[in-house]
């Protein structure tokens, strides 16, 4: 089952986060305002979302939004090349501490550590900043990951163990780098990505292809850590297992680019790009990625020519003069690019509803739940 | 004084080349790791043509497609050599089914790089050979879908 919310406008919604309760969302409508929308009523779905603050500060497009469960603090990165952390006053207000995140590009993801002390932002500056708080001086500081990073950081995850980060790049590289902070917490036990790690060290390093093969355009970690799949523009989706001797499966895909990337259990990896619609995607014992379906049927039969007819469009454009066919509406829920998919309840080692957001400044969530129990053979 | 010119030569100087952390495109280097690949040996036309000629085109394709010199490493003379010879293969072939068969053999790689070479027969058109390279592109479009062709569009290393 899928629930469709839509926030005024057409703007397309650059991207979102939920609030731990899943009532609140923060979203930003391709601009440089952070706006929060609260659900009404009681029940999780149906129910409209309405405006309910904005957080303006930034000046230019915020690239990067992610709220802290536990903590309930909003970070906000953007192309002004600052990032914010807000959090929330005793009225319900939010209110903004500039991080110094010291980059002279845009920055483009941000991230909370899976402990909240930190977070990472990637940016157009060729290197990620991870950020904690400094209480001595009651402000935000970044150290610096540069090498050996060649090109703007395009999507960031973190490890579950609260130290690895990975980094997907323009670079057409993925990384691990260890995001260890030794002043503000304890040291952290080795993980198949290895055992030491000292602050910015490069864990490993991944060629999305040997030909190039394009931007990375999403990262992420598996519930264990021990997996890392992304996707990358030349409409791939690769997995690499550390206990697996960091072994590469890539899985050329026959759909358009992938955007965005998320385990939504220990086998099942759902993503979704340029084709509108997510798909679902598992991975087998031996490390083996196949497509499984995409997340919704295709309409068939509601009228209006499926597919496309160059010589329909002529005899239509002979007939009535005009050069439209009145068909321009795509058969599946968004229609238009998907950029942003998170976990709304549960996480990645069973998620039950997820959210899709893009380019049609639609907001869907999908209840996996239902989903697997109306579509055969599907497992999710 | 500077003397006003309307030179504009300038304009043309590589100044990137003197930034010392320009990005580098890994493809360009010498010691790529498909130096001692397969990929690498030399494509050699003799048995492809009789290959073709025995009516096999099948193997031919295989062959060529198994070897197909890639990347800005590779000679453009050798490129413009696979090339022709994958055109022959292609064009060689001229029954609609049987172009659907042999597309069905072919893995998902060499269906990836046998879209490249279409791409590229369309850059130098010959007497009918467009028309008979959108079939190619037909069929493998249906096999492969568009991935196929987003590969074709962010591959760095040209065939």
């Amino acid at each position: 089952m899928k629930t469709i919310y839509t926030f005024g406008g057409v703007a397309p919604l650059t991207c979102h986060a939920f609030s731990a309760d899943q009532r609140q969302i923060a979203l930003s409508k391709n601009n440089n305002q952070v706006e929060i929308h609260e659900q009404s009523g009681s029940g999780p779905n149906g129910d409209k979302f309405a405006l309910k603050d904005t957080l303006d500060q930034h000046d230019l497009r915020v690239n990067g939004i992610d709220w802290a469960p536990q903590t309930n603090r909003i970070v906000t990165c953007s192309a002004d090349r600052n990032a914010y952390v807000w959090t929330q006053q005793p009225n319900g207000t939010w209110k903004h501490t500039l991080v110094l995140l010291r980059i002279n590009r845009a920055a483009t993801c941000v991230k909370w550590s899976p402990k909240e002390n930190k977070f990472a932002i990637g940016s157009g500056a060729r290197l990620i900043s991870i950020c904690y708080f400094e209480a001595d001086n009651d402000w935000w500081l970044a150290k610096h990951v540069k090498k050996p990073i060649k090109s703007t950081i395009t999507a960031l995850d973190w490890h579950p163990n609260n130290c690895l980060v990975a980094a997907g790049s323009s670079d057409f590289k993925v990384r691990v780098f260890s995001g260890y902070v030794k002043d503000i917490e304890d040291k952290p036990s080795p993980t198949p990505w290895g055992s030491k790690m000292p602050f910015a060290h490069l864990m490993t390093e991944f060629s999305n292809s040997l030909h190039g093969g394009g931007w990375v355009h999403a990262v992420s970690f598996s519930a264990d850590g021990t997996k890392l799949a992304w996707a990358g523009h030349d409409s791939s989706l690769s997995v690499a297992d550390a206990t697996k001797g960091l072994t590469i499966f890539k899985l050329k895909t026959a759909h358009l680019p992938l955007l965005s990337c998320l385990w939504v259990s220990p086998s099942t990896i759902i993503a979704a790009g340029h084709d509108c619609t997510p798909l679902v995607f598992n991975v087998d014992g031996a490390g083996q990625v196949s497509f499984v379906s995409k997340l919704e049927e295709d309409k068939k039969g509601d009228g209006g020519p499926a597919k496309f007819s160059a010589k329909a469009l002529f005899q239509n454009k002979d007939r009535t003069g005009q050069s439209e066919v009145a068909d321009t509406v795509l058969n599946t829920t968004h229609q238009n690019q998907i950029s942003c998919i998170q976990i709304v309840k549960g996480n990645k080692d069973r998620a039950d509803v997820i959210s899709t957001s893009g380019g049609d400044g639609k907001l869907v969530l999908w209840d996996l739940r239902t989903i697997e129990k109306q579509m055969k053979g599907l497992k999710l | 004084m500077s003397k006003n010119t309307s030179s504009s030569a300038f304009r043309r100087i590589d100044v990137d080349q003197f930034n010392e952390d320009n990005f580098k495109d890994e493809a360009e280097l010498p010691a790529h790791g498909e130096a001692g690949s397969p990929a690498a040996s030399q494509l050699d036309s003799g048995p492809i043509m009789s290959l073709i000629q025995g009516g096999q085109p099948a193997e031919a394709l295989k062959t060529i497609l198994a070897h197909a010199p890639m990347g800005s490493t590779k000679a453009q003379e050798e490129k413009d050599a696979a090339l022709q010879l994958v055109l022959k293969v292609l064009l060689s072939v001229k029954q609609q089914s049987q172009v659907e068969n042999l597309v069905k053999q072919l893995d998902n790689d060499q269906r990836d790089t046998l879209m490249k070479y279409i791409y590229r027969g369309f850059e130098t058109p010959s007497e009918g050979s467009s028309a008979h390279l959108l079939l190619w592109h037909e069929k493998v479009y249906e096999v492969a879908g568009v991935g196929s062709i987003v590969r074709v569009l962010s591959d760095r290393t040209k065939v």
